[in-house]
C-alpha cells in the first residue's frame, strides 16, 4: 500500500491503494468515478480510455503510481452536464446501442480533434481503430466526430 | 376503430391505484449514485404520484413517468416500448420521464429480451395500458365536468371539453382517475392517427450514457461492499479437484477463497439453465485489483470430468435427460466429425415429392458444403453482478435478458422463496443472447451468502471469453438437380452441427419447389452453447443464400430475379402446407432492396451481392457493396430492405440495422473461437478479432417497406443474411466462392490485405 496523489477532473485526491494498481480500478472502485468502463484488461478494446495530460490513454494496464500529480481526465471531467461538443455530436445522432464502450470512444474522439481539428474520414477511421463497438455503431460514431469537428 | 376488449393480455398491469408522496419514484431510482438529469431538474418532480397502471404514472402537477418493463441491452426497447405507451396516452413525449422497472412478474406480462420479441408482444399490451389510462383521465374529467365522455377528447397531455370550453391537464384529473372503475373496453387509436409511432425519439437514456453515469451493474457500489472474481476450470471437459486457498489468504485486501456450485444436484433446470462449469473457487477481496492477483496466484488443481447427466424442463414443459458427455475435445476433430456426419443419413426434417428419383433423373447437380465456426459472444461488458444474500432475503442486480428464468433457480439454490428474492434490472453492456444465460446471478449470489457480505462479482475478459455459452459450430451440404433444360427439379439441404442441427424446415426455399428434402444431425458435446443473435438462422441463411447464388449463376439468372421466381411459385402455387414465410412479404423486400441499390445499373467498380433471409417474424434483404483497394476488399455500401411492419422508432430502428450489419460482417471475416484439449485457444482481444472502425462498412442504408401490419422483430433479422450478401460480393470481387466461415484467413491466403 502506498498513499498516491492524484489530479482527477481538476480535483486533487489522494488514495491509499497498492502502486501497482491501474489507475482503471482506483478511478471505478476508489474515487467512484465508474464512467471509465473495463473491458479487456490488455489495452485491446478502448473502453477504459482517459486523458492524460490530455492525450489518450489506457487506463486498464497505466500503474497508478506512474501517473502521480499528472492531470487524468475522465469522462465525468469532460463536461458538467455533457455540453462538450463531442457528447452533443453523440447526442445529435444518437450513437449509443448498449452504450458500455461510448464513453472510451468519446475519449478518444476527443483526443483526436484537439490534435487534428479537421479528420478526413480515413483519419478517423484510422484515429478511432482502438475502440471496439461489440453493437457496431461505427458509421454513427464517425459521422459524430465529423459533426463535432466543425462545431469544436 | 379498434376495440380491445381489457381482457387481453391483462393480468394486473390494468389495476389502479393511489400512491402517496411520491415513494414510488425512491424504490425505482434505486441507483445510488444517480443525479436527476437535466430534464427531470426541468420537470418540477410532483408532491403526490397517481399510478394509473402498472406501466403508468402521473403526478398531481402532470408530470408523466413511463416504465419500461423490459430489460435493456441496447436494443432501445427504454425508448421505443414507453413511446407505444405515450401514443395511446395522448401526452407530449418531451414531458415524460422514462424508468427502467425492476423484475416483478406479478405486475409485467413478459420481461424477456430476445429472440426479437420485444415490440412484437408488447404491441398490443402497450398500448392498452396507454389506452386504458387516457380513458380513465377523460372518464374522470366527464365526472367532474358532469359531461358526456364522448364528447371529451385529449391533446398532448390536456383533457378538453369544447362545448363548455373546459381544459384540464392530467395531472389535475389524475386523483380522480386513479379511483375509478377501470373501463370493459379499450378504444385505441387508428394507425393514421399515430403522432409519436413512427417518429424519431432519442434514446431516452442517450444524456447518461454520453456523461458516463452508472447504468451498469459494473458500476453498482454499496457501503461495505467486497469484490469478488472466480476461477474456473481451464477448458471443457474438466472439473475442480482441489484449491489451496492459504497459496492467497494472506495476500493484501483477501478476506476469502471457497468454492461454489451453481445447481443443486437434483434440480430440474429451464431451458436457459445452462451453466459452463458448475463448481468453480470464489475469491472475496476488498478490491478488484486485489483479488484479480489473488486469482493469478491461486493454486488450483483441475481433473477430467466424467460423462455426467441433468434433468431439464423444455419450454413445452417436457422433461428430458441431458447427457454432459466427457473427454477434451478438438475443433480439427469436429471438423472430422461433421465432415462424416454429412456423408451419412440424417434425420428427415421435412419431405415433398420425390427428391431421391429427381436427383437420379438429373442431368447436373450442383453441391456445395458450407461450415462456420463456435462463436463467442463477446459483449462489451463481461459478466459480473451484485449479490446481497441475508438469512431472509436477496437483492441481485445485473445484467439478464431473461429475468423469470433465473429467480427460480435462485430460490432453489439459496432456500429462499422467490417473493424473498428481488431481481433489479441493469443495462446491459450487449447481450447477444448470452445474457439469457443468468447463472452469473447465482455465483454471485452463493459469494453474497457465504461472506455474508454485499458482494460484486466480475468475470475478466478471459473468463467471459473462455467460459462461454457459445453460437455452435455448424456444416451444411446443399444439393440441387438440374434438368437438361437447367430447371431446377429437387432441392436437399443437410445440416448439423455441435450440439444442433441449424435447420428450419418450412422455411423458403421449401414450398417452392416440387421435390424437396430436409435433413438434420447433430453431434453432442460438453462444449456449452446457446442463442447467439438468431441462433441457428445466423448459420443457415449464410450456406442456403451463398447456395441460390451459385444455383442462380449456373443456371443463367439473375440472383433476385431467380429468387423472385421461386417466391412466385411459393404464392401461387405452393408446395406443402406448412410453409412459415409469406411469399408476398419476403418479395416485396427482395423488389425494394433491387429498388434502393439500383441492382439494374451498378456502379462500374463495385461488386455487388445480395442475399434474403426470413427469421423473428421478419423479412429483410441486403445488397453489399465491396471494393478492392491497395489489395483490401473494403465494404463501400449495405443497402437493406426491411419489413417489420410498423417501425416504432426509426432512426433507432435503422441504429439496430446498421449494427447488426456490421457485426455480421464481422464475424463472417474474422469470428472464430477453435478448441484444443478442450481449451478455448482466444481468451481476449489481442487473438479473438473483433471488427473494428476500419473494416466497417463505409456507408449503410436502412430501408422500411411502409405498411400497417402490427410491428414484428428487429434485433436479429438484419444480422443472418448480411454473411452471404458478403460472400457473394466477394465471389465477384476475387472469383472464389467462399464456403467456410470465417473468410479473413482465406482472403490472406489470396494475398489480400485484411
Amino acid at each position: 500500500m502506498a498513499t498516491i496523489n492524484l489530479n482527477v477532473n481538476g480535483k486533487k485526491q489522494t488514495v491509499d491503494v497498492d502502486p501497482n494498481t491501474p489507475v482503471l480500478w482506483v478511478l471505478r472502485e476508489h474515487l467512484n468515478l465508474t464512467g471509465t468502463k473495463y473491458g479487456c484488461g490488455i489495452a485491446q478494446c478502448g473502453a477504459c480510455t482517459i486523458h492524460l495530460g490530455g492525450i489518450a490513454v489506457r487506463s486498464c494496464q497505466l500503474p497508478v503510481s506512474s501517473v502521480e500529480n499528472q492531470e487524468i481526465t475522465t469522462i465525468e471531467g469532460l463536461s458538467e452536464n455533457g455540453e462538450h461538443p463531442v457528447q452533443q455530436a453523440w447526442l445529435e445522432h444518437d450513437v449509443p446501442q448498449c452504450g458500455y464502450c461510448q464513453a472510451g470512444q468519446i475519449m478518444t474522439a476527443v483526443a483526436l480533434l484537439k490534435n487534428n481539428p479537421t479528420p478526413s474520414d480515413a483519419e478517423i477511421e484510422t484515429g478511432m481503430n482502438g475502440n471496439i463497438c461489440r453493437c457496431g455503431t461505427y458509421l454513427r460514431i464517425k459521422a459524430a466526430v465529423k459533426t463535432a469537428s466543425k462545431s469544436l | 376503430m379498434t376495440f380491445v376488449n381489457k381482457h387481453i393480455n391483462r393480468r394486473s398491469f390494468l389495476k389502479v391505484s393511489a400512491l402517496a408522496g411520491g415513494g414510488m419514484v425512491l424504490s425505482f431510482s434505486w441507483l445510488a449514485g444517480c443525479k436527476p438529469t437535466t430534464k427531470e431538474e426541468l420537470l418540477a418532480m410532483p408532491k403526490e404520484w397517481f399510478e394509473l397502471n402498472s406501466y403508468i404514472k402521473i403526478g398531481e402537477n402532470g408530470t408523466v413517468t413511463l416504465y419500461s418493463a423490459n430489460p435493456e441491452f441496447g436494443s432501445n426497447v427504454i425508448t421505443s416500448m414507453p413511446m407505444i405507451l405515450a401514443e395511446e396516452l395522448d401526452v407530449d413525449w418531451k414531458k415524460v420521464m422514462v424508468e427502467q422497472a425492476d423484475f416483478f412478474p406479478e405486475r409485467f406480462e413478459r420481461q424477456f429480451t430476445g429472440g426479437s420479441q420485444g415490440i412484437r408482444q408488447g404491441w398490443t399490451p402497450l398500448r392498452t395500458a396507454g389506452a386504458t389510462a387516457r380513458q380513465l383521465l377523460v372518464l374522470a374529467a366527464a365526472q367532474t365536468w358532469q359531461v358526456p365522455a364522448e364528447e371529451i377528447t385529449t391533446e398532448a397531455g390536456t383533457i378538453i371539453h369544447k362545448a363548455s370550453n373546459k381544459k384540464a391537464g392530467y395531472g389535475e384529473m389524475a386523483s380522480l382517475a386513479s379511483t375509478l372503475e377501470v373501463p370493459e373496453e379499450i378504444k385505441l387509436k387508428e394507425i393514421k392517427d399515430f403522432k409519436i409511432i413512427g417518429n424519431s425519439k432519442k434514446n431516452v437514456e442517450g444524456q447518461k450514457i454520453v456523461t458516463g453515469k452508472p447504468l451498469f451493474a459494473i458500476d453498482h457500489k454499496v457501503e461495505g461492499m467486497l469484490y469478488a472474481a472466480i476461477v474456473h476450470p481451464p477448458g471443457f471437459g474438466m472439473k475442480l479437484k482441489a484449491f489451496d486457498g492459504a497459496s492467497v489468504q494472506s495476500m493484501p485486501g483477501i478476506k476469502d477463497v471457497f468454492s461454489i456450485k451453481v445447481f443443486n444436484d437434483d434440480y430440474e433446470r429451464n431451458v436457459f439453465d445452462t451453466a459452463t462449469f458448475d463448481e468453480m473457487v470464489a475469491i472475496v477481496g476488498n478490491s478488484t485489483w486485489e483479488v484479480l492477483n489473488a486469482k493469478k496466484a491461486l493454486k488450483v488443481d483441475w481433473e477430467k470430468a466424467p460423462e455426467s447427466s441433468f434433468t431439464a424442463t423444455g419450454f413445452g414443459g417436457n422433461k428430458s435427460k441431458i447427457v454432459v458427455p466427457s473427454g477434451m475435445e478438438n475443433s480439427v476433430d469436429h471438423k472430422a466429425k461433421m465432415a462424416e456426419y454429412s456423408q451419412k443419413p440424417g434425420n428427415i426434417l421435412r419431405k415433398d415429392g420425390d427428391p431421391e428419383a429427381a436427383f437420379k433423373k438429373a442431368a447436373k447437380i450442383i453441391e456445395r458444403t458450407y461450415s462456420a465456426p463456435f462463436l463467442a459472444h463477446n459483449t462489451m461488458e463481461p459478466l459480473n453482478c451484485f449479490a446481497h444474500v441475508t438469512a431472509d432475503q436477496a437483492i441481485i442486480y445485473g445484467p439478464t435478458q431473461a429475468p423469470e428464468f433465473i429467480v427460480g433457480t435462485l430460490s432453489n439454490r439459496l432456500g429462499l422463496p422467490k417473493e424473498k428474492i428481488k431481481v433489479n434490472l441493469a443495462r446491459m453492456g450487449g447481450g447477444f443472447g448470452r445474457r439469457a444465460y443468468s447463472h452469473q446471478m447465482v455465483e454471485a449470489a452463493l459469494i453474497s451468502q457465504k461472506a455474508n457480505a454485499p458482494i460484486k462479482m466480475i468475470y475478466t475478459r478471459e473468463d467471459d471469453m473462455t467460459s462461454g455459452v457459445y453460437r455452435p459450430t455448424y456444416t451444411a451440404t446443399y444439393r440441387a438437380a438440374l434438368d437438361e433444360n437447367n430447371n431446377m427439379t429437387a432441392f436437399h439441404v443437410k445440416a448439423g452441427g455441435i450440439p444442433e442441427t441449424p435447420i428450419a424446415p418450412n422455411r423458403f426455399p421449401a414450398g417452392a419447389i416440387d421435390n424437396y428434402l430436409a435433413e438434420g444431425w447433430e453431434i453432442n458435446s460438453n462444449i456449452t452453447i446457446g442463442a447467439f443473435r438468431a441462433p441457428r438462422s445466423n448459420f443457415i441463411a449464410s450456406a442456403e443464400q451463398s447456395f441460390l447464388d451459385e444455383l442462380a449463376e449456373e443456371m443463367g439468372k439473375d440472383p433476385i430475379a431467380f429468387r423472385l421466381e421461386l417466391l412466385d411459385r411459393a404464392k401461387t402455387n405452393p408446395v406443402g402446407e406448412k410453409n412459415d414465410y409469406d411469399p408476398a412479404r419476403y418479395a416485396g423486400v427482395l423488389e425494394l432492396v433491387r429498388e434502393k441499390s439500383k441492382w439494374d445499373s451498378p456502379e462500374p467498380n463495385l461488386h455487388r451481392g445480395v442475399s434474403a433471409y426470413f427469421c423473428h417474424n421478419s423479412y429483410v434483404a441486403e445488397v453489399l457493396d465491396i471494393e478492392i483497394q491497395n489489395n483490401k476488399p473494403v465494404v463501400k455500401n449495405v443497402i437493406a430492405a426491411v419489413d417489420c411492419g410498423i417501425v416504432v422508432n426509426p432512426d433507432a430502428a435503422a441504429n439496430m440495422g446498421e449494427g447488426a450489419i456490421v457485426d455480421g460482417i464481422g464475424n463472417a471475416f474474422f469470428g472464430e473461437l477453435p478448441f484444443k484439449d478442450g481449451i478455448p485457444e482466444k481468451t481476449n482481444f489481442d487473438k479473438y478479432r473483433m471488427i473494428r472502425q476500419v473494416e466497417a462498412p463505409k456507408s449503410i442504408e436502412v430501408h422500411f417497406v411502409k405498411n400497417d401490419i402490427d410491428p414484428t422483430g428487429l434485433g436479429e433479422p438484419l444480422f443472418p443474411p448480411v454473411f452471404a450478401a458478403l460472400a457473394n460480393s466477394l465471389y465477384k470481387a476475387t472469383g472464389r466462392r467462399y464456403y467456410d466461415q470465417p473468410f479473413a484467413p482465406q482472403l490472406e491466403m489470396q494475398n489480400l490485405t485484411m
